[in-house]
């Protein structure tokens, strides 16, 4: 078996004395679609917090693709190729879609200060092929209409394409979707569900996911793991999982199981 | 193939170039509106590398005129030591030019100084570093005997002149412009925009940060050698935080982001300044009312109350004029 892409083996992270997330272990196979869910408070958004690098864990490691990431600075992390999308969006408002992509897109470009400061041959040609890059990407996201729009003129829908598509830019292997599709109704849904997919499939990236929409779960992931107030209480196939005791006694209440 | 076509910059600044010629050759402009013309374009370069900083970086430096007391007083010594030793030296013009760029260059090197270890903090903790980096430099000027202490470093030769400022300022404003419509420009807008989404979209935010930075302490440096060469003096009191704040009116006048709205309230201050001395000369010797030039300050205050009240984007906002865009072919 091939070494997985993530590797989360006994991490914990505490805020002060609450224990946020607590002796995780777990691997995120490559080219899988893994959700990772749990109710409100239960330390989602702190594992994908950790994973990219923005709190460090108190104890524990981080394998990415066989290398330890734990302690690196967040852009370098991305650099090695996880990008993530976030639960409230975080969109340069100001800047047009294609610059929003353009800037994940930067990090890659070989053209130094001083070639753009005095715009040589070399930096226009590079600058050229970024923007047809990710006039792709904007295609890809049907956001073609939109391509010199200020960021903040889009609606919802568009805004969380848009989050999408500059996570695509950095050239991800594995891409971590907080809530992405909070907010949206069924249709868009069943359309992210459709993006989703194609996404993993045409750029050959591993998605981790977070999610409160249990149709959407159920629908995309491939596997799934629970957690409750840090703490896993169950990991494997969807329609395992959510027929698992626990699972319930966590989402509706240990009353509501036993009846 | 595309026709080609004289760059906008390039004809703009060429006709704004011969407008003022032909005004100071026809004598419609006296000796004293070209010092407050090229006092402007000197602002210009200031405020518009201030912008770089405070409105597209989105960091928020107080110590601006610091840099350019360091251009100033660098470049300033190096021309007295060089024309006391020989007054008509060969290529006394291209000496002053690398006079100027090494007063700029030292200034980038201060920037970088305070800025590694500073751009670590944020907000209002940077504003105070920046301030008190401003205060330290006008406070060591005015202790080193060498350049003069307080009285200033005088006797400095006259170079600067309306088509030296011109040029430096449109050479500027031409790489300002590359720099914010480059792929490295947009590393510095995002991280206006939002720190953490511009870090994990790969960004390395304090590399940027330091960039915006040290380029603008490089032209204030520039500005500020060029400011000592037209006035021949070079004086602490010049560089202290009035100035700075002047500098940051101006940028927020004009608009944080906009290099544009830096231009035009470049322009617009220094003549307000002038028309407000003149103002108040007129309203203490005609009328009688006793108030001194100090009075332009208080002026200033309510401008920028005014702005932060009633319009806090500023008077371009983020706009910026087609003349400052590259245009992109849009397929």
């Amino acid at each position: 078996m091939s070494v997985p892409v993530l590797s989360i083996q006994k991490m914990s992270h505490y805020f002060g004395g609450l224990k946020a997330v607590s002796d995780f272990t777990f691997d995120v196979p490559e080219g899988v679609i893994y959700g990772l869910i749990g109710p409100n408070g239960s330390g989602k958004t702190t594992t994908f917090n950790l994973v990219t690098g923005i709190y460090t864990p108190t104890e524990g490691k981080i394998l990415f693709q066989g290398e330890e990431i734990v302690g690196e600075k967040p852009y370098k992390i991305v650099h090695k190729g996880i990008a993530r999308t976030f639960q409230n969006l975080r969109i340069f408002a100001n800047l047009t879609v294609m610059d929003n992509i353009r800037v994940a897109r930067h990090f890659t470009t070989k053209s130094g200060v001083f070639a753009s400061f005095l715009r040589l041959p070399s930096f226009i040609k590079e600058t050229e092929q970024v923007r047809e890059e990710c006039m792709e990407l904007i295609k890809l996201m049907n956001l073609e209409h939109r391509a010199y729009d200020v960021a903040k003129n889009l609606p919802y829908g568009e805004l969380r394409r848009l989050e999408v598509a500059r996570a695509l830019a950095t050239h991800p292997k594995l891409i971590l979707l907080d809530e992405p599709a909070a907010g949206m109704n069924p249709k868009e849904t069943e359309d992210l569900m459709k993006l989703v997919r194609r996404v993993r499939d045409e750029f050959k990236v591993t998605i981790f996911l977070i999610e409160h929409h249990m149709k959407f779960v159920t629908g995309i992931c491939e596997r799934v793991k629970v957690i409750d107030f840090g703490e896993t209480i169950a990991e494997g196939k969807p329609e395992d999982v959510v027929k698992d005791v626990k699972v319930l006694e966590a989402y509706l209440g240990r009353k509501a199981v036993v009846c | 193939m595309d026709k080609f076509k004289l760059p906008k910059m390039l004809i703009s600044g060429a006709i704004f170039y011969a407008v003022v010629q032909i005004l100071i050759l026809t004598g419609v402009l006296n000796g004293y509106f070209v010092v407050i013309i090229n006092r402007s374009l000197l602002f210009v370069i200031l405020a518009c590398t201030l912008n770089l900083i405070n409105g597209i970086t989105g960091q928020f430096s107080l110590g601006h005129m610091g840099f350019a007391a360091v251009g100033a007083y660098v470049s300033g010594t190096i021309t007295t030591i060089i024309f006391k030793l020989s007054p008509h030296v060969f290529g006394d013009n291209l000496i002053f030019i690398a006079a100027i760029i090494i007063g700029g260059i030292a200034a980038a090197v201060v920037g970088f100084l305070i800025g590694f270890p500073s751009l670590r903090l944020k907000g209002d903790y940077l504003a105070i570093v920046t301030l008190g980096f401003g205060e330290i430099i006008r406070t060591i000027l005015n202790n080193i005997a060498y350049v003069g202490g307080p009285r200033g470093l005088l006797g400095i030769p006259k170079f600067s002149n309306f088509t030296v400022i011109f040029l430096f300022t449109f050479f500027t404003m031409v790489l300002l412009r590359n720099l914010v419509c480059s792929s490295h420009g947009r590393a510095m807008l995002s991280i206006r925009e939002n720190e953490l989404a511009s870090e994990l979209a790969g960004v390395d935010t304090t590399k940027y940060k330091v960039l915006g930075f040290v380029v603008g302490a490089f032209f204030a440096g520039i500005a500020g050698g060029l400011l000592a060469h037209l006035l021949q003096i070079a004086h602490p009191t010049q560089y202290g935080f009035y100035a700075s704040s002047i500098l940051l009116i101006m940028v927020y006048a004009g608009g944080m982001g906009s290099l544009t709205g830096s231009m035009i309230a470049a322009f617009s201050l220094t003549f307000l300044t002038e028309g407000l001395r003149v103002g108040i000369d007129w309203l203490r010797d005609s009328v009688g009312i006793p108030i001194g030039t100090e009075w332009t300050m208080v002026i200033y205050a309510l401008l920028l109350i005014f702005i932060m009240l009633f319009k806090t984007e500023g008077f371009m906002g983020m706009r910026e004029s087609k003349i400052l865009i590259i245009e992109e072919k849009r397929v």
